[in-house]
């Protein structure tokens, strides 16, 4: 059987230099990340920023390519493919609709541009595709003639969702997509999302830093910290039993609206996570609070318990 | 009294099509967190300003009452307000990086904050930045100061806002979503660390954020804004246990609680968008997207009172969610 995505041993490095004589930055965005993706799933990503996430959605989506390892969609190296396939496949949900959309286009000309990009789609079809699309996200055909600025954020989004799936699409990498819309407008998009999976049968790569909506939305969840994936787990038992340290600091510090519980201490100290500097040993040693001796040294692999992958010294 | 900040019916307007804030009252007590909540765009940031006096120039600010200790906010003079901004009332960001300048050193930065309001030594204005820094849980104090900006992550920054604003120990502290650029691990640090000093200090805390989950932890009294008015106010356990308008009802149904939800089943949500208001609006702002709208809500709705110190502004009665279960 071929999966909808996999992604083996998955690296990607950037080198960045601020001026001549400064040295040079070698960021190790994503640092060895493999995983299986069962058509029909929803893998939810987490972590925090700089963590690498965006990067692997962009491997994902082939807008980069990986400095090493695999990424097969349907069964087929991304690399193998050319950009019009590879958009009949595979599909994206950027965060910020306010600068996802051309602000100059039409909403119906924004909607229809992966189509005409086809080159095999007549005008007619075309334009009822797009407003059968548009009519599924829910925008109303009289705002197809429209600038995206003249739309809400719950709405650009909306119309993001319905230019990713104009092509119907199998794959849908969502990047942090209601991150900038407010709790009300999330909560619709959410919805809107799931019910699209349902209807055509969708496979979505979901990126969030918020864990709620991730458990909400996603069947597996994978925990990324600085390039790698530290935990993995269908969500209920991730959520019932996280095993990594930082999975732990990273439910514990989720603030559900219940008063009186005030703010619990996750215990990470002050130290940060820097991708051009990943620690020798377990790469979240420093803030973390069970950290022994060995931990500084020694690189834990990952290791595969009852379905469920951690990478750490002490499970 | 008790009251460090009393505002009633704060009204702000850009021009002729915007009513950013439309009448709201609230107090703020010493010791005590007030959450101020809603969405974007519900005026709540605006609110802020306002009591600061940092609105943009084409704002127009009225108020009956707008009183910071025994300082009455709508007669004091601008030289006045900057004697206070800073001092005995400081404000913190939700972007600590645009906040800091970045040609100054932190050192440079949190020292003037005294000196100016103060008139002590450099010296020993950097002694009392290097304290407060410790005493936000930054290690190694004295190579901060002589760091930049940039060289900080998010969180230090942060901290560094707060340390900046607690140097000359302030009576009140508006913190505008002031953890919203920030990691979610990064920000229970920091709330923990708000929550700490505001309770050894005896700060009184004005907290501007859209988050529940927020408030839940932080507020001991919260108040609700939609469309430029308060239309829920109450002690946070009150809130939470009855919420009671309609739009606080509907907000908190929309959080996503891990645990709570089957899988697939459908989240909470308001239909529409928050409506951008002008002057002269009258009737429920919420109307259009309230499931219990009728054509009365076109006309001014009551203020009516669900319990003690607990009211909200819509003319249902207070048992409705009552009702409505049965």
């Amino acid at each position: 059987m071929t999966h909808a995505v996999e992604v083996r041993n998955v690296r990607r490095v950037f080198r960045t230099r601020a001026g001549m004589r400064t040295p040079e930055r070698v960021v190790r965005a994503v640092d060895g990340v493999s995983f299986v993706l069962p058509a029909g799933d929803v893998l939810g990503i987490v972590g925090e920023s700089g963590c690498g996430k965006s990067t692997l959605a962009r491997l994902i989506l082939g807008l980069l390519s990986p400095t090493e390892g695999d990424v097969l969609v349907d069964g087929r190296s991304l690399a193998s493919m050319d950009r019009r396939e590879r958009a009949r496949l595979i599909q994206p949900v950027f965060q910020d609709p306010f600068s996802s959309l051309n602000p100059r286009q039409r909403i119906r000309d924004i909607v229809g541009l992966p189509l005409a990009a086809q080159g095999n789609v007549p005008a007619a079809q075309r334009r009822d595709r797009v407003m059968e699309m548009l009519t599924r996200v829910g925008i109303s055909s009289d705002l197809a003639d429209r600038l995206p600025g003249e739309l809400s954020g719950g709405q650009r989004q909306r119309v993001a969702i319905a230019r990713a799936l104009v092509l119907r699409p199998r794959i849908v990498v969502c990047d942090e997509p209601t991150s900038a819309l407010d709790v009300s407008v999330q909560a619709q998009i959410l919805n809107l999302l799931a019910e699209l999976r349902r209807d055509f049968g969708l496979t979505y790569v979901f990126i969030s830093h918020n864990l709620a909506v991730v458990e909400h939305i996603a069947i597996e969840v994978a925990v990324m910290y600085l390039g790698r994936f530290v935990e993995q787990a269908p969500v209920d038992a991730l959520f019932r039993e996280p095993r990594h340290p930082y999975t732990r600091a990273l439910l514990a510090s989720v603030l559900t609206p219940e008063p009186g519980l005030g703010i619990p201490d996750v215990g990470l100290g002050e130290s940060y996570p820097d991708p051009a500097n990943i620690p020798c040993g377990c790469r979240f040693h420093p803030r973390c609070p069970l950290v022994i001796e060995r931990c500084r040294s020694e690189a834990p692999e990952g290791i595969v318990r009852d379905g469920r992958l951690t990478e750490c010294l002490l499970v | 009294m008790n009251s460090v900040l009393e505002v009633a019916n704060l009204r702000v307007t850009f021009g002729n099509s915007i009513a950013a804030v439309r009448g709201i009252s609230l107090t703020v007590n010493r010791g005590e967190t007030h959450c101020l909540v809603g969405e974007s765009g519900c005026g709540k940031s605006v609110s802020a300003l306002a009591v600061m006096g940092l609105l943009a120039r084409s704002a127009h600010r009225s108020a009956d009452v707008l009183r910071f200790q025994d300082f009455d906010l709508t007669r004091i003079s601008e030289r006045g307000m900057a004697r206070l901004r800073g001092n005995k009332l400081a404000m913190i960001f939700q972007e600590p990086t645009t906040c800091l300048n970045p040609a100054y050193t932190i050192g440079s930065q949190m020292a003037e904050v005294l000196e100016r309001h103060r008139g002590v030594s450099r010296a020993r204005a950097l002694d009392r930045a290097a304290e407060l820094l410790g005493r936000v849980g930054i290690t190694a104090p004295g190579m901060r100061l002589r760091q930049y900006p940039h060289q900080l992550s998010g969180g230090l920054r942060q901290r560094v806002m707060i340390s900046m604003a607690l140097m000359c120990e302030p009576e009140l502290l508006i913190a505008d979503e002031p953890t919203t650029a920030l990691d979610v691990t990064v920000q229970a640090q920091i709330l923990r660390l708000l929550q700490t000093l505001q309770r050894e200090l005896g700060l009184a805390l004005l907290l501007i954020t859209h988050d529940l989950g927020i408030v839940a932890r932080m507020a001991d009294r919260v108040s609700v804004m939609y469309a430029g008015e308060v239309v829920e106010s109450a002690r946070s356990e009150a809130l939470f246990a009855a919420p009671t308008h309609p739009y606080t009802r509907g907000l908190l149904r929309c959080i996503p609680v891990p645990g709570s939800l089957r899988h697939d089943e459908p989240l909470g949500s308001i239909p529409g968008m928050v409506p951008r208001v002008a002057p002269g609006f009258a009737g429920c702002a919420f109307r259009d997207r309230c499931a219990h709208a009728i054509a009365a809500c076109a006309q001014a709705v009551p203020r009516q009172v669900a319990g003690v110190g607990h009211d909200y502004l819509c003319r249902l009665p207070s048992d409705w969610t009552r009702a409505e279960a049965a």
